[in-house]
């Protein structure tokens, strides 16, 4: 049994009781028994550890937990031979959907989870259960099961449903609003609409096709989820990629950055009526996209990050045309800045909206913006961290607000940040080969990576020919969206886009 | 600040790029059928409603780049608009999920005729990465009437743009540019 009256107790202390790891690719992994998954859970009352993420394959569970007192992260497993497990839910509440998602896939049933409605599983895929090891087979084009959304009731109550197909040319999702006249009273999402199935796609393929699903879980991030696949992978087999890869994979996942957080500073002042910054960092969007063109080949830079280093190297004409880009781009956004900070009409709209308080960002260990805007100083560039970033400077900033201004001026400091981070990289950018070749073995890792939306973690298991056996990558939005719901209550309907701007969860990043 | 800024702008060479000249391989794809159900009848404007039927969100990024002043596809008389009630066209992302089928024939049916169906990138035309998906229905084509694909993955809005001029060029009757 865990003991918790010595303190203090760190997570590496657990999991040195706990066992002997399984794994250390690249944190230990310990298998409990289900006692002691009983006592961590126990434990999660009164320890500062965050939650990452929770996953599982045939018959058992995996959980990512984070010590924020010392940054160190361990993996806690539980066979469950009956597809029963003790849920963290309770005690975590971003484990609240993955758990639902884990049930839809995988079979595997948290056994008090509060809330048993399926998640991902519309009940129209053609296979139900499809990661478990006996999946039924269901007809094709079968229509929705219809879903019990939550009860909001009192007088003078009223319900707005709001999509899948939205106004905009946004991602399907469905939200349901209670509102009271003009003022939300509660938010319910429902998602899974662009569920495609990637994580069975995934399974039985090569590392380096199977890196083509992981670059588009979400589009907007495929660089950051490419990355995180490839790391992954590269630490399941313990191979080292040659260190101008490294360079190059930091280089495009700070220019995809940038270029997003252009976008998503336009598509915020759009939405409070000030399209003159949307067109402004719409053309510095498309100036980004362009140079990446030149540099990559792909305006988006899709399948550029593989396992085992990047599939194209950076051209002289590439590298001058960033060389000439980042101190255009400062100026030019200077100038969008000092707009922002100057329009009492846009931020009339912006400040005090859409607030996340700082306790529930940390209940939920958001990443990102989400998470800076509010308090909670992570940044995974910076720990655990991973190269290049230990040789670069940058600063990672936080604000304490937590309203949809303080989510752009964190994106503000962070574009600021990134065009710092390219000019350095492109001083230092080692030569040499930019590829190896994938051994063909089995192994199991896992990997952070910092997208521009938060801390995307994968975890892999490779069989013994090398090939994808399961594939668990978790996308920032799966902390944030929940947090969204929080946000919006007692705002006006009118400030939804806003505050939905802010946040920009992927859809189809969190569906898969 | 804004008022500088906004005289500066005049001063300075339109940002926005010159339109390309219309796929001709696309047009080959609209055929007659386009040819006798618009001509004359919509001039030179095109209502468009973007459906993601499942996409990653990449070709969503790219069809709202073309609102950007780089290539500022309202010039064209293309404008997206929010309601199937509104539009002329469906432009139809994704590999079509089974969770997005019955809101997708929904956005179709609330569509009046007559109706042009535009897929957009490799995931429309055969489901891309996405094929033989358990979560996948199939090619858009086997769920409702295509008329253009535009290929990619994502198209660049030169495509993109490319392909819509080459569907309002036809559909007004007039001779593609070459």
């Amino acid at each position: 049994m865990i003991q918790n009256d010595d303190a203090p107790f760190g997570l590496r202390e657990f999991l040195a009781r706990a066992g002997e790891p399984q794994s250390r690719r690249p944190w230990p992994r310990v298998v409990l028994d289900r006692d002691q998954w009983l006592g961590l859970r126990d434990l999660l009352k009164t320890v500062d550890w965050s939650f990452l993420a929770i996953w599982a394959e045939d018959r058992i569970v995996h959980a990512a937990l984070r010590d924020e007192a010392d940054g160190a992260i361990g993996i806690v497993s539980l066979p469950c031979p009956t597809n029963r497990f003790p849920s963290l839910g309770g005690m975590r509440p971003g484990a609240l959907r993955m758990e639902r998602w884990i049930k839809d896939l995988t079979g595997l049933v948290a056994e008090d989870e509060p809330d048993t409605r399926p998640w991902l599983d519309h009940g129209t895929w053609r296979l139900e259960r499809p990661l478990s090891s006996a999946p039924e087979e269901r007809p094709a084009d079968r229509e929705p099961v219809p879903y019990a959304f939550l009860a909001a009731e009192g007088p003078g109550l009223h319900q707005i449903p709001v999509g899948p197909v939205h106004a905009g040319i946004i991602e399907p999702g469905h939200f349901r609003f209670t509102a009271n006249g003009e003022v939300i009273v509660r938010l319910e999402e429902r998602l899974g609409y662009v569920h495609k199935g990637t994580q069975h796609l995934m399974r039985g393929k090569l590392p380096e096709d199977a890196a083509r699903l992981a670059g588009r879980i979400s589009g907007d991030s495929t660089v950051a989820h490419a990355f995180a696949f490839a790391r992954a992978v590269e630490t399941a087999l313990d191979l080292e990629v040659p260190i101008r890869a490294v360079w190059l994979r930091a280089l495009m996942a700070e220019i995809e950055r940038i270029a997003n957080h252009f976008g998503d500073v336009g598509a915020v002042c759009n939405d409070a009526a000030f399209p003159l910054l949307h067109a402004e960092c719409g053309f510095l969007r498309e100036r980004v996209l362009q140079t990446a063109q030149l540099c990559f080949g792909h305006r988006l830079m899709m399948d550029c990050v593989r396992p085992g280093g990047v599939s194209v190297d950076l051209a002289e004409e590439g590298n001058a045309a960033l060389a000439k880009l980042i101190p255009e781009l400062r100026r030019a956004f200077a100038g969008v800045v000092a707009i922002y900070d100057s329009k009492a009409s846009l931020l009339d709209r912006t400040v005090g909206t859409g607030v996340t308080l700082p306790a529930l960002v940390h209940r939920f260990a958001a990443g990102g913006y989400v998470g800076r805007a509010a308090g909670r100083a992570v940044d995974v560039r910076r720990s655990p961290g991973y190269a290049p970033y230990e040789e670069l400077e940058f600063e990672v900033p936080v604000l304490p607000e937590g309203d949809v201004n303080a989510r752009v001026w964190i994106r503000i400091r962070e574009i600021e940040q990134s065009l710092r981070l390219v000019e350095q990289i492109l001083v230092h950018m080692p030569s040499g080969p930019i590829e190896v070749q994938i051994p063909r073995r089995g192994g199991e890792g896992s990997a952070l990576v910092e997208g521009f939306r938060g801390d995307i973690f994968t975890w892999i298991r490779l069989g013994e020919a090398g090939r994808v056996a399961a594939c668990w990558p978790r996308d920032p939005s799966w902390l944030q969206w929940p947090l969204l719901e929080a946000a919006i209550e007692d705002n006006i309907v009118a400030d939804f886009p806003l505050c939905n701007k802010s946040f920009n969860c992927s859809y189809s990043g969190h569906d898969l | 600040m804004p008022i500088a800024t906004l005289f500066a702008r005049l001063l300075v060479n339109p940002r926005t790029i010159d339109g390309p000249a219309a796929e001709s391989d696309a047009l080959v794809q609209l055929g007659e059928r386009l040819r006798q159900t618009t001509r004359g009848r919509l001039g030179r404007s095109l209502a468009i409603r973007e459906v993601d039927a499942g996409s990653c969100n990449a070709c969503e990024l790219e069809i709202h780049a073309l609102n950007n002043v780089v290539y500022d596809i309202e010039r064209f008389g293309l404008r997206f608009v929010a309601s199937p009630r509104h539009a002329d066209c469906l432009l139809v992302t994704g590999p079509v999920t089974t969770n997005m089928r019955r809101a997708l024939l929904d956005t179709y049916e609330a569509t009046p005729a007559p109706k042009w169906v535009v897929g957009v990138g490799d995931c429309a035309e055969n489901c891309g990465v996405f094929a033989g998906s358990y979560a996948v229905v199939g090619p858009l084509s086997s769920v409702i009437p295509v008329d253009l694909i535009i290929r990619g993955c994502p198209p660049t809005p030169l495509q993109l743009l490319a392909g819509l001029i080459a569907l309002i060029e036809t559909s007004a009757g007039r001779s593609p540019r070459s």
